[in-house]
C-alpha cells in the first residue's frame, strides 16, 4: 500500500484577526493540525489603534480543501473575516527580498546589471559584495534569485506575500 | 466606584452571575486562592472528583443531561493535562463546557516552574477557544465571554488559564452586557437564510425517497428541537435515522424510526440512506463511522445539510444545499413554510414498503442462548425493567456501547450520554456522576464493559462521598470486546493484548467503596439481578457475566459501503488486505 497524493491549486487568503497574543499560533496550528499547507504567511497590525492584524496566507489544496480551510479559519473566535483573493479576482501580490551576493570582476558587474533589469536597489555594498532589495510577485523574485545564484548568491531573506484586492472597495 | 476584589473572588462572582450551580474539580497549589474563595461562599457547589479527567467527563455528563454548561476547576500542570482528554472529548461531541485551570504566577511562566505546563498551547486545538488571563480587571469579561462562546453556536469547551498571582491581585468587577464582550468577530449564524429554507422545503416536497439523518446538533439545539423534528417528520412522512450522538431526539417507538445508522447501525437505516433520493442532514456531520466508503455513500441522493458550523458543510460529503444556522430554528422555519404552502408529501408508500422489506431482515437479531447471557439480551432486559422510569443512560466505549445504542430505545433527548467522536473509554462512570448531580432524582445507569470501567474506576469514591445513587451495569466478557472483534475480523483471530487479565472481584470492589455489589452469572439470574440493582438505594455495581465471544452486528467493516453490511458472524472472513487495515 502507498500513500496517495492529491492535485492542488494555489490560493492567497487574506485573514483579518484580533491582534492578540497567540493568534499566530492559533492560525498556524490549525493548518498543521488539520494537515493543510502554508506556502507563505505574513502578519502585521493594520489599524491605527493596533487592535486588528491582517494575515496573508498563501496555501495550496484541492478546491474542497481550500473551501474547508476558509471555513476552519472563519470559525476561530478571533478571526473577523477571511477573503480568498484568488477566488475574488483581480488583486495585487507583492513580496520583498533582501539578497546578498558576493563576487569580484565580471560576476560583480553582471550582478549589478541584472539587479538593474529587475529594478532591485542596492541597500548595502562592500568591495566584494552587494545586498539588493527587490520587490515583486513571487515568480519575479524566484527568477531573480535563480540568476543571482549564477553570480555569487550568499544569503536570502524573503518577507512572504502581502496581497490586497484591486479597485476602491475593501475585500 | 466599584470596590476592588481579588481575581479569585471575581471568578466566583462571575460564575454566580452566570447561574453556575455546580463545579467539578480537584484542588492544587495553583488554584488555592480560588478554593479559598469557594470555601467562603454558599451558592456554588463543588464536587470533588478523584482525578481531573473524571471532573471533565462529569462536567460533560452534567451538560449533556441538563443542557447547561459544565464547569471544571483544576490546578496547573498535571491537573490541566489530566483534564485534556475530557476537553478533547467535549470538543468532538460539541459539549458546552468551561474549564478553569490554575497556572503558575505570571512571572514564572516559561521558566519550567513547579507544576507548570503550557496549558494554552496544549489545549489550543482541542478547545473551541482558550484564554490566558494576565489582568484581573479583564477576568470578569473573559469569564462571561467564555460561557457565551461555550454555549452559543456550535457548543464546545473553553479553557480559562488563570495564573496564581492574577487570582490574588485585585480589580473592580461589574457584570458585563453581552454586547460589550471582547471578541466582536464572534457572531455565530443562528437564523438560516429564508431562501435556502424555501429551497429545502421544495426539495422535501418533491422527494420520493426522502430520509432525515439527524445528529447531536438536534440535542444541542434544546428539547424544543426534538419536538419540532417530530412535527417535521409527521407532516413530511419521511423516515428518520440518527447518529450515535443524536439518539433520543426522535422517539424509537415511532413507526418512522429506522434506528441508528452507520458502522453498527441497522440494515434498514443504512439501506435507506443508500437508496434515498433525498438526504436531509440535521445537525449531523457525515462522520466516517456514518458514511462508510465515501465514493459509495448514498449515490442516488441529493443532500441538504443544515448545521450551525459552516465548516461541517462540504467537509466530507458535498451538499447540494448547505444551510448554516441553528437546526432547531431551521426546522421550525421549514415546518411553518410547509404548512403555509400547504405542501403534501409525494406518495411515500412504495418507499416505506421497501424499508419494511429491509426491516424484515431483523438485523438486530442475535443467536440466543439458554445458558450464557447474550449481552444484547441483557440490554433488552435492562430496557424492559427500567424504561418506564425514563432513565439516563451513559456508556463507556466499545461493544457494550454499540449494543446499548442498538437495543436500548430512547423516547426523548438528553437521556443518552456517550462518547461518540473521541470514543473515550472511562467516560461513562464520571459522566453518570455528573448526570446524577444535575438530575438528583433520575435513575442514572452506566452501561459499561469490564475493561472501560477500569479506566476511571477511582470515581466510585466520588459517588460514595456525595451519596449519588448511580448504577453501573457491567457487561463482563473478560475482553476488550471491540478490539477483539476487529482482531477476529481483520487479524485472523490473533488476540493481541485484548484479554482483560487480572480483573478485580467487582462485587468486593463495590463493597470496598461502600457500594452494593451484585453478580449475575446466568440467564436465570438476569431479571432478578436487574431488579435488585434498581430497588437498592445508593450506588450499585453489577457484574453481569455475558457470553465471552459474542460480537456486535450488524457491522459495516471500515472502508466498506453501506450495502456491504455484515449481518452475522458467519459472514466474516478472517483477514483483510492492507488498504482495509490502514483504515480506522
Amino acid at each position: 500500500m502507498h500513500i496517495k497524493e492529491e492535485t492542488v491549486e494555489r490560493h492567497t487568503l487574506s485573514v483579518i484577526v484580533d491582534n492578540e497574543a497567540g493568534i499566530l499560533a492559533r492560525i498556524a496550528g490549525m493548518f498543521s493540525s488539520r494537515g493543510y499547507n502554508i506556502q507563505s504567511l505574513t502578519v502585521a497590525d493594520v489599524t491605527e489603534d493596533e487592535t486588528i492584524s491582517r494575515i496573508t496566507i498563501v496555501t495550496a489544496g484541492s478546491p474542497e480543501v481550500i473551501d474547508q480551510i476558509i471555513s476552519q479559519l472563519d470559525r476561530l473566535v478571533n478571526v473577523h473575516k477571511v477573503t480568498d483573493l484568488t477566488e475574488l479576482g483581480p488583486h495585487v501580490e507583492r513580496e520583498l527580498a533582501l539578497v546578498k551576493v558576493k563576487g569580484t570582476g565580471d560576476h560583480r558587474i553582471e550582478a549589478l546589471r541584472l539587479a538593474e533589469v529587475y529594478r532591485a536597489r542596492v541597500v548595502d555594498a562592500t568591495i566584494s559584495s552587494f545586498v539588493f532589495e527587490v520587490t515583486g510577485g513571487s515568480e519575479k523574485i524566484d527568477k531573480f534569485l535563480e540568476l543571482m545564484r549564477e553570480v555569487g548568491l550568499i544569503e536570502v531573506a524573503r518577507t512572504g506575500v502581502a496581497a490586497i484586492a484591486r479597485g476602491q472597495e475593501p475585500a | 466606584m466599584v470596590a476592588e476584589r481579588s481575581g479569585a473572588d471575581i471568578l466566583i462572582e462571575a460564575l454566580t452571575d452566570l447561574g453556575v450551580e455546580v463545579v467539578f474539580g480537584y484542588p492544587g497549589g495553583a488554584v488555592l486562592p480560588i478554593y479559598d474563595a469557594i470555601f467562603k461562599q454558599k451558592k456554588i457547589r463543588h464536587i470533588l472528583v478523584r482525578q481531573e479527567g473524571g471532573a471533565a467527563h462529569a462536567a460533560e455528563g452534567y451538560a449533556r443531561s441538563t443542557g447547561k454548561p459544565g464547569v471544571v476547576l483544576v490546578t496547573s500542570g498535571p491537573g490541566a493535562t489530566n483534564a485534556v482528554t475530557g476537553i478533547a472529548d467535549a470538543l468532538l461531541d460539541s459539549i458546552p463546557m468551561v474549564v478553569i485551570t490554575g497556572q503558575v504566577p505570571t512571572g514564572l511562566i516559561g521558566t519550567d516552574a513547579f507544576q507548570e505546563c503550557d496549558t494554552i498551547g496544549i489545549t489550543r486545538h482541542c478547545t473551541k477557544h482558550n484564554y490566558l488571563v494576565k489582568d484581573p480587571a479583564k477576568l470578569g469579561d473573559i469569564v462571561h465571554e467564555a460561557f457565551h462562546i461555550a454555549t452559543s453556536g456550535r457548543p464546545g469547551p473553553v479553557v480559562i488559564d488563570l495564573p496564581k498571582d492574577v487570582q490574588v491581585a485585585t480589580a473592580p468587577y461589574r457584570k458585563p452586557a453581552t454586547a460589550s464582550l471582547p471578541h466582536k468577530g464572534y457572531r455565530p449564524q443562528v437564523k438560516a437564510e429564508p431562501t435556502l429554507i424555501e429551497a429545502a422545503v421544495e426539495m422535501i416536497a418533491a422527494a420520493e425517497r426522502p430520509i432525515f439523518y439527524t445528529g447531536g446538533g438536534v440535542i444541542n439545539s434544546g428539547p424544543g428541537a426534538s419536538q419540532v423534528l417530530r412535527e417535521l417528520a409527521r407532516i413530511t412522512g419521511a423516515p428518520v435515522t440518527s447518529t450515535l450522538m443524536g439518539l433520543g431526539a426522535f422517539p424509537a417507538s415511532s413507526p418512522q424510526w429506522l434506528g441508528m445508522l452507520g458502522m453498527h447501525g441497522t440494515y434498514e437505516a443504512n439501506l435507506a440512506m443508500n437508496e434515498a433520493d433525498l438526504i436531509v442532514a440535521l445537525g449531523a456531520r457525515f462522520d466516517d463511522r456514518v458514511t462508510g466508503r465515501l465514493d459509495a455513500f448514498s449515490p442516488k441522493s441529493k443532500k441538504i445539510h443544515i448545521d450551525i458550523d459552516r465548516s461541517s458543510i462540504n467537509k466530507i460529503v458535498r451538499a447540494d444545499l448547505g444551510i448554516v444556522g441553528d437546526v432547531g430554528r431551521a426546522m421550525e422555519d421549514m415546518v411553518k413554510l410547509w404548512k403555509v404552502r400547504q405542501h403534501q408529501p409525494q406518495d411515500l408508500k412504495p418507499w416505506h414498503a421497501r424499508i419494511d422489506q429491509w426491516r424484515a431482515k431483523k438485523c438486530l437479531a442475535y443467536p440466543e442462548s439458554k445458558k450464557e447471557i447474550m449481552p444484547q439480551h441483557a440490554i433488552k432486559r435492562l430496557w424492559e425493567a427500567t424504561h418506564a422510569k425514563n432513565p439516563i443512560i451513559t456508556t463507556e466505549v466499545g461493544q457494550h456501547q454499540m449494543w446499548a445504542a442498538q437495543h436500548f430505545d430512547f423516547e426523548g433527548p438528553n437521556k443518552w450520554l456517550t462518547s461518540g467522536g473521541l470514543g473515550t473509554m472511562g467516560y461513562g462512570l464520571p459522566a453518570a456522576i455528573g448526570a446524577q448531580v444535575g438530575n438528583p432524582n433520575a435513575l442514572v445507569i452506566d452501561i459499561a464493559g469490564e475493561a472501560s470501567i477500569m479506566m476511571n474506576i477511582q470515581e466510585m469514591s466520588t459517588a460514595t462521598q456525595y451519596r449519588l445513587p448511580v448504577k453501573i451495569f457491567i457487561l463482563n466478557n473478560e475482553y476488550m470486546g471491540m478490539v477483539r472483534q476487529w482482531q477476529d475480523l481483520t487479524y485472523g483471530g490473533r488476540y493481541s493484548e485484548s484479554y482483560s487479565a487480572a480483573l478485580p472481584d467487582f462485587v468486593k470492589l463495590a463493597e470496598a467503596y461502600g457500594w452494593t455489589g451484585i453478580r449475575i452469572e446466568g440467564t436465570q439470574e438476569l431479571d432478578a439481578g436487574i431488579e435488585q440493582m434498581i430497588s437498592t438505594p445508593g450506588p450499585v455495581m453489577v457484574d453481569c457475566r455475558v457470553a465471552k465471544l459474542a460480537n456486535c452486528f450488524p457491522m459495516i467493516p471500515s472502508g466498506a459501503a453501506h450495502t456491504d453490511m455484515i449481518l452475522q458472524a458467519n459472514e466474516v472472513s478472517g483477514e483483510m488486505d492492507d488498504e482495509a487495515k490502514a483504515l480506522v
